[in-house]
């Protein structure tokens, strides 16, 4: 039997933009055991609710993590409705939908790229950058911010997006799901890419399912589990279908994200065809008193705002679990097996975001 | 960017930021913004690196891990500071494991603003963080260049 | 705001690892694990999802007490009783993979602990 060897891998990693650190254990080049430790971007924010009021805790809530900033948002706020029984405006719930997908857009091109990085495809790392560009040209336009947004607020949307920009941004989307297609064609059928992710970190329907994967891992194995189809904003008046792959490799984990995209699209042109007229907030007097798991289906996947209130203005508890922290077991049965070169592709095909884990 | 005479390297390390503010540094070395066509380019090793870029407040884990980078930097270096995070803790300056600013823990040359910073001011902080290190590097080699002299006469007079 | 029911079951503790047990025949997942802390006490609610159905057990322990380790059934389940450990002192027995204390490291042991002595995790800043 070859010697065992252990080695670290992070928290600073060329591949990696976030700390994060595994013991892998080899032999030889194979990893046979797995040993992950996080803490390095720990906060402590949820700590913060007993400071802070909760029509502010949102700002907050936003900076969980600046790639998921607008869905953190929403989820908070929708929980803190939930709890109060507060009425949000149609025109609001679809505001709010256009700009989660347009976030789901520029995650998942950013994933993309970092992804393409990951297997040394320089050249689709930047072709997959440069297409987020727009996303966020249109997130900045509406709402101000690139990354954080900061639009959600308890009772609705601080901001409109008017007519005419909102049928400026429709016209922009055929061009765009264009190029979307051509980097689609580039990630599903180019040989070197398949030849790379075909058959790595294979994780089947069942085990994924068991071990508490969410999202795009979860539906990479074939199940067709999204939390949109809970119906929060306006995510029951638009029409849309979970995509799933059944092959459950990084192969399949990519093309799920690379189908979303597609499908977030189509949900912008639903939501803006679709778009009511009226006010975009309500008022919202008086504390939250009662508790509410607000479930919302981030990029990565699954998250879920735990929220406990006591009548007065600070919460007694908020408690993310977010959607990586939840795919970190499959993580941990994904690697043994594998080659020590693929493990950064592996790693990355969950689309990890540390500092929404740590909080 | 004409008086850019050479092609400095940087090293960025996410010390507990949300991640707003790395993607965005990340976002300069893409098409659009491309710092690269510079000779700026992002490396790994911290030995290669002439500039330290840092996002977020530091808390208790990673702040070895800073000091650690920092050390290993050969001199001349410059720190930039990337967020409201890494000047005074932002947001979550009164989380229990935040520090609270990058400066509580190595000595900071440049900070640039935002929640998160926008690609465009944290090209302009690493401008000004070149200028800041040609000026450490004029002021070393002047050092130099006195020891130099000062060993000359000692020899001299001995 | 979402169409489908919440419900959360108080159970004690004792009953815990028979109910899981039985969530799990029943095909549901393991959503999540998250744990608040009273005044005196500790509330851990377990989430279960079955197709958009959202089932929560709960159990509430005293500073201290013991908690059975329900990664037995749910292997997943680790991440979540770690995390119970690291930050709010909880001890979780029989744990498939423990990382004594050292998966969350912070600054200060345990933080959101209701034993804690002195003022409030949060400083003033």
């Amino acid at each position: 039997m070859p010697e065992r060897i252990v080695v670290p891998f992070g928290p600073q990693h060329p591949v990696l933009p976030e700390p994060i650190h595994l013991d892998l254990v080899l032999e030889d080049e194979t990893v046979v055991d797995v040993v992950p430790s996080i803490g390095y971007i720990h906060r402590g924010l949820e700590k913060l609710v007993t400071k802070r009021e909760y029509p502010e805790f949102v700002h907050v809530a936003e900076r969980i993590c600046g790639i998921c900033s607008f869905m953190h948002g929403m989820a908070y706020v929708q929980g803190i409705e939930a709890i109060m029984d507060v009425e949000v405006p149609d025109r609001a719930r679809y505001l709010r939908t256009i700009w989660a997908e347009c976030s789901r857009l520029h995650s998942h091109l950013l994933w993309l790229g970092l992804f393409a990085d990951a297997m040394g495809f320089e050249n689709l790392f930047m072709r997959s950058w440069q297409l987020r560009e727009s996303v966020l040209d249109v997130l900045e336009d509406t709402t101000g911010g690139r990354v954080i947004q900061g639009t959600c607020k308890v009772g609705g949307v601080r901001r409109d997006i008017k007519g005419e920009k909102l049928s400026d941004i429709q016209k922009t989307l055929p061009e765009f799901e264009q190029q979307c297609r051509d980097l689609t064609d580039v990630f599903l059928n180019d040989e070197s890419v398949k030849y790379r992710l075909g058959g790595l970190g294979v994780i089947g329907k069942s085990e994924a399912y068991d071990l508490g994967a969410a999202g795009p891992t979860l539906r990479g194995s074939g199940v067709d589990w999204d939390a949109r189809c809970l119906g929060y904003a306006a995510y029951a008046d638009l029409d849309f279908k979970p995509v799933s792959h059944p092959a459950g490799d990084c192969y399949a984990r990519c093309a799920v994200r690379l189908g979303e995209l597609f499908t977030s699209i189509d949900l912008i042109n639903q939501a803006v065809e679709k778009m009511p007229e009226g006010p975009i907030d309500v008022k919202v007097t008086g504390a939250p008193d009662g508790e509410y798991f607000c479930r919302v289906e981030q990029p990565r996947g699954e998250v879920v705002h735990y929220l406990k209130g006591d009548g007065t203005k600070h919460l007694t508890r908020a408690r993310v679990r977010t959607p990586t922290l939840a795919n970190i077991p499959p993580l941990v049965k994904m690697l043994p097996g594998c080659q020590l070169a693929d493990v950064p592709v592996i790693v990355l095909s969950i689309d990890p975001c540390i500092s929404c884990t740590e909080r | 960017m004409a008086f850019l005479k050479r092609s400095p390297w940087l090293l960025h390390y996410d010390a507990s930021s949300c991640n707003g503010c790395d993607i965005e540094v990340l976002a300069c070395l893409t098409p659009l913004y491309d710092v690269e066509r510079f000779g700026i380019i992002n490396t790994g090793n911290p030995k290669h690196a002439d500039i330290l870029v840092i996002t977020g407040g530091i808390n208790e884990l990673n702040r070895d891990v800073v000091e650690n980078i920092y050390e290993q930097m050969p001199e001349p270096k410059v720190v930039v500071a990337v967020g409201v995070c890494a000047a005074s803790g932002g947001v979550f300056r009164e989380c229990y494991n935040i520090v609270g600013g990058v400066d509580k823990v190595i000595p900071v040359d440049v900070y640039v603003p935002g929640c998160a910073a926008r690609p465009e001011s944290i090209i302009d902080g690493i401008v000004t963080a070149l200028g800041i290190l040609e000026e450490k590097r004029s002021r070393m080699a002047n050092l130099t260049a006195e020891k130099e002299v000062a060993r000359r006469e000692a020899e001299a007079g001995s | 705001m979402t169409a489908k029911e919440q419900t959360i079951i108080e159970i004690p503790v004792t009953d815990l690892l028979e109910r899981t047990r039985k969530l799990h025949g029943d095909g549901y997942r393991l959503v999540q694990i998250g744990c608040t802390g009273l005044a005196e006490s500790y509330e851990i609610n377990y989430s279960f999802d079955k197709e958009y159905r959202f089932q929560n057990l709960r159990i509430t322990v005293a500073p201290g007490e013991e908690v059975p380790s329900i990664s037995g059934i749910y292997w997943g389940a680790f991440v979540y009783e770690n995390e119970m450990h690291d930050l709010f002192g909880i001890p979780v027995t029989g744990m498939n993979i423990d990382f004594q204390g050292a998966m969350i490291r912070t600054g200060e042991k345990h933080p959101f602990s209701v034993t804690r002595k002195g003022e409030g995790p949060c400083r003033n800043a």
